[in-house]
């Protein structure tokens, strides 16, 4: 346990010592204001948070792999994976450590978008449960994006191809459920296996927790994603560090 | 009168079994390491004793950084076991680690803290709280010289600074066994020698286990040497042995050595 407190402490210590964390903030909070307004939210006429929640899976695709591609490919790259592991550390504890480091780090940045429930209060009167319930999703979903970010962290030394390969997982993710795509899908597929890839997209999850109900299989899924890739990070890590 | 014969020798028996069990701190059993096709080290076993500083000598290349890594429970061996301290390093890898101080090849260190939370972040990670860690931090930062450091970032420091820092992370609980891969590699001669009488101070109750390819660190502070190439133990003697038996300076006594395998 106490390695896992020590990494955590100084993971989530580290983002804000650097200029990582307030790069970071300040181009996603200015991209989530920005996006939610020009998507139409006072034309809407509506109180609620619709026009914000939407356009998180897209952001998120490139802002997550963009905090996770440092946490195991730096590491390696400098040799201080080798300080690391020597100290009375398991892999497991560090990549446990430095994933909710990570994490926490994201729910900290959906927080600072408190401006915009705020707005739509003053606004209107905004069913709040959708707007939970839609924190809750960002968060979860923001957690299975950053688990395939330290997957590929773990798999490359270069941060610039773990970046884009996570980007690209995530997005084959998110795009799998696009209306588009499922449209598209349905003219070469059987009907079966579009709505199985379907289930198996992040979007389609993501929109289900959006209309306010939290569903075992939507946190299970999520859970699933988040478990496995973090699985397969402490596998990939345990098997390369040295390399 | 007041305790029996028997029972004095018995006690002498005793203290002197636990001495000698206490005594080997580290113990090698045919340890092996392939990376691919390369036999990185090929088979070792060797023993230390406590009170010992052994030069882990060798060509670049030869072996000496991964049998440390597999000591350290870095790596893991393809076959072959050691016990460090009395844990075994595959069975109980975290307790290995707990017991040693392990200073990695060109000291990597976290570049962006400063030293100061660094050292708390390793204190953090080796389980030294509240009084403890006051104590370890001011008995360990002026006996490595980082006072004046202390409160700049790592990234900032010279070569010489880091390695100190470097020291500081595997001195800081007072381990009983060390393990140092080329500590003094890419320093001055001043700081070199500042190592080293840091090193030496510190030999009589540790167990001390150095890499090096510097011939003179071997003569100023190991008892004992290990000439190893391509994975394999040529020579395990002393330094003085050694120049007796090969009748020169120990530089010639290890090129005559690792020329025969290459």
């Amino acid at each position: 346990m106490n390695g896992f407190k020590a990494v955590f402490k100084r993971e989530l210590k580290g983002y804000f010592a650097t200029p990582v964390a307030y790069v970071f903030l300040v181009i996603f909070l200015f991209f989530a204001g920005y996006l939610t307004f020009k998507n139409g939210f006072f034309e809407l006429r509506q109180a609620d948070m619709r026009s914000f929640f939407v356009n998180l899976p897209l952001l998120f695709v490139f802002m997550v792999p963009s905090t996770a591609m440092r946490l195991w490919a730096e590491e390696r790259k400098t040799g201080s994976i080798e300080l690391l592991l020597t100290l009375p550390i398991t892999v497991n504890q560090a990549v446990l450590g430095k994933f909710f480091a990570a994490w926490c780090f994201l729910a900290i940045a959906l927080l600072l978008t408190i401006p915009v429930p705020i707005t739509v209060c003053y606004l209107g009167n905004p069913d709040m449960g959708l707007i939970i319930a839609g924190y809750i999703g960002s968060l979860f979903m923001a957690g299975a994006f950053l688990a395939i970010g330290s997957f590929f962290s773990a798999l490359s030394k270069n941060q610039v191809i773990s970046f884009i390969l996570a980007v690209v997982a995530s997005a084959i993710l998110v795009y799998a459920g696009m209306p588009t795509t499922m449209n598209y899908l349905s003219s070469i597929m059987p009907a079966g296996l579009v709505s199985a890839i379907g289930t198996m997209s992040l979007q389609i999850h993501f929109e289900s927790i959006l209309r306010g109900a939290i569903q075992l299989s939507d946190v299970a899924y999520f859970l699933i994603l988040i478990v496995g890739w973090i699985s397969a990070c402490s596998i990939i890590l345990d098997e390369r560090k040295a390399n | 009168m007041r305790f029996k014969l028997p029972d004095f020798k018995s006690l002498c028996f005793g203290f002197c079994m636990k001495l000698l069990m206490e005594k080997i701190m580290i113990s090698v059993k045919k340890l092996r390491r392939t990376f691919g096709p390369i036999v990185a080290v090929d088979d070792i076993s060797f023993d230390v004793d406590k009170g010992q500083v052994l030069g882990f000598l060798g060509p670049n290349g030869a072996g000496k950084s991964t049998a440390m890594k597999m000591l350290a429970c870095f790596l893991v061996p393809d076959s072959g076991t050691a016990t460090v301290n009395g844990h075994d390093i595959i069975t109980a890898p975290i307790a290995v680690r707990q017991s040693i101080g392990y200073l990695a090849e060109n000291a990597p260190l976290y570049n962006e803290m400063t030293v100061a939370s660094f050292l708390n972040f390793v204190c953090d990670a080796r389980n030294i709280r509240g009084k403890d860690r006051k104590q370890a931090l001011d008995k360990i930062v002026p006996s490595c010289s980082i006072e004046s450091v202390y409160h700049q970032t790592i990234d900032t420091l010279s070569k010489g600074y880091r390695r100190r820092v470097g020291l500081a992370q595997a001195l800081i609980h007072d381990p009983d066994v060390l393990i140092l891969d080329e500590p003094t590699d890419g320093l001055d001669p001043n700081q070199k020698y500042e190592v080293r009488q840091l090193i030496s101070n510190m030999a009589k109750e540790k167990c001390i286990l150095i890499s090096t390819h510097i011939l003179e660190e071997v003569e100023a502070i190991c008892d004992r040497t290990i000439i190893i190439a391509k994975g394999n133990i040529l020579v395990d003697s002393t330094p003085s042995d050694l120049k007796q038996k090969y009748h020169g300076s120990l530089e010639e006594v290890f090129r005559g050595i690792t020329k025969k395998t290459a």
